[in-house]
């Protein structure tokens, strides 16, 4: 599984990175998370409010900061 | 009622004269700071929950579909609603461009966000009524059209970075979002907006409730009072690197009122705050060149210029 965070490195991102790294943690998935920065590559993916979240390439939320226990959700299916 | 409390608690509880200085500074302070934090609280969730229904790719939906004239105004209209971080203003440039939307029709949308934002609407309407408040909303959106309208007819495509033009998007994703959804963003935003502006509101009430005791009345007409002409563009040129402290400066802006300073350069300098700002600029630069930034500054400086003398001439 690889969970994608996009954006261009403000605080926000950074907070949503850190409940996604939280989540993944917890949950003891063998995901790998990568950070999208280039504005090429959040655009191609459709995404035009930041941060968003991404998994498998396929975008699940965008413009918030999903707290740790809504990427849980999202991790195991939820929605 | 509010006012009845403060009064008790400042002139009858703790004894000072609502004729001492101290007395009515505290009094300022205390009703001021319990008025705007309770409107802060109920109206940034109330806008945090409009706004959910309103994310950019669905307005980027609405504004492709229209012709230019009529897609400035409602990019304007959409700019209040639509949720819009400055960090985001990149990819939402990008977005609009990309999906054909008119570069005039992009800066309206760009003009009007962050000039109508919900604690300059907030501060305006706790401390000078909703007439100011209204009157704000309504000149900030005609200047978003106007400088949108503008831009879009000068045919400045060609100083946007050539980037911009070669991105290709995906298919926009829209959320589906419950309102159990919607309330917690809701909340997450009162928090976020409320813990940023915070102290902000406290020192420009602060300041505020000192000069509203201490300062002599009218001591400002003489310098910005209405028959002053260059009042209005040094109010704009002060605005400027205030960037979003709207919360700090309107409070001050209320005091600058009442001890002589004309309408419409009040007006003008809040407006210079909320819509003119340096980290904006900077971050737009990643998309424009550097003589679009300028003419975009220009443009908005020039139409808020022009409500302030506007105002200035109307009210008297």
């Amino acid at each position: 599984m690889k969970v994608q965070i996009l954006g261009s490195g403000c605080a926000k991102c950074r907070l949503l990175e850190d409940h996604a790294r939280q989540a993944i943690v917890e949950l003891g998935l063998p995901a790998e998370l990568e950070k999208v920065t280039e504005i090429e590559a959040i655009m191609a993916m459709g995404v035009m409010s930041t941060p968003a979240l991404a998994i498998d390439g396929k975008v699940k939320s965008v413009g918030r900061v999903l707290s740790k226990d809504q990427v849980s959700a999202i991790l195991q299916g939820g929605k | 009622m509010w006012q009845g409390v403060v009064d008790w608690l400042v002139y009858g509880r703790m004894g000072l004269s609502p004729n001492s200085a101290l007395g009515s500074a505290l009094d300022f302070f205390i009703y001021d700071t319990g008025k705007i934090f309770l409107l802060l609280v109920v109206i940034i969730f109330a806008i945090a929950f409009v706004r959910s229904f309103f994310p950019p790719e669905k307005t980027k939906r609405v504004l492709e579909k229209l012709p230019e004239f009529l897609g400035n105004i409602l990019a304007a209209l959409l700019g209040i609603v639509t949720p819009f971080c400055s960090c985001s203003a990149v990819p939402l440039f990008i977005g609009f461009i990309e999906a054909g939307i008119p570069l005039g029709v992009t800066f309206s949308f760009l003009v009007s966000s962050p000039m109508v934002n919900e604690v300059a609407l907030i501060m305006l309407w706790g401390l000078f009524g909703w007439k100011i408040a209204v009157i704000y909303i309504a000149s900030g959106i005609v200047i978003a059209i106007a400088s949108g309208a503008v831009i879009g007819r000068l045919k400045l495509e060609k100083w946007v970075e050539e980037y911009v033009y070669k991105i290709r998007g995906g298919q926009g994703v829209i959320e589906k979002r419950s309102l159990r959804d919607r309330i917690d963003y809701s909340f997450g935003y009162v928090g976020e907006i409320v813990g940023k502006v915070w102290p902000y509101v406290l020192v420009g009430i602060a300041i505020g409730g000192f000069m509203h005791g201490y300062a002599p009345a009218n001591f400002l007409a003489k310098y910005a009072g209405p028959g002053v002409w260059y009042a209005v563009p040094l109010a704009v040129l002060i605005g400027v690197p205030l960037y979003s402290n709207a919360a700090g400066v309107i409070p001050i802006v209320k005091v600058l009122m009442e001890k002589g300073m004309a309408t419409g350069t009040a007006l003008a300098f809040m407006m210079a705050v909320t819509a003119l700002s340096l980290p904006e600029a900077i971050i737009l630069r990643k998309v424009l060149k550097p003589k679009l930034l300028i003419i975009y500054f220009s443009v908005v400086a020039v139409g808020i210029m022009l409500t302030g003398y506007l105002f200035n001439a109307v009210i008297k």
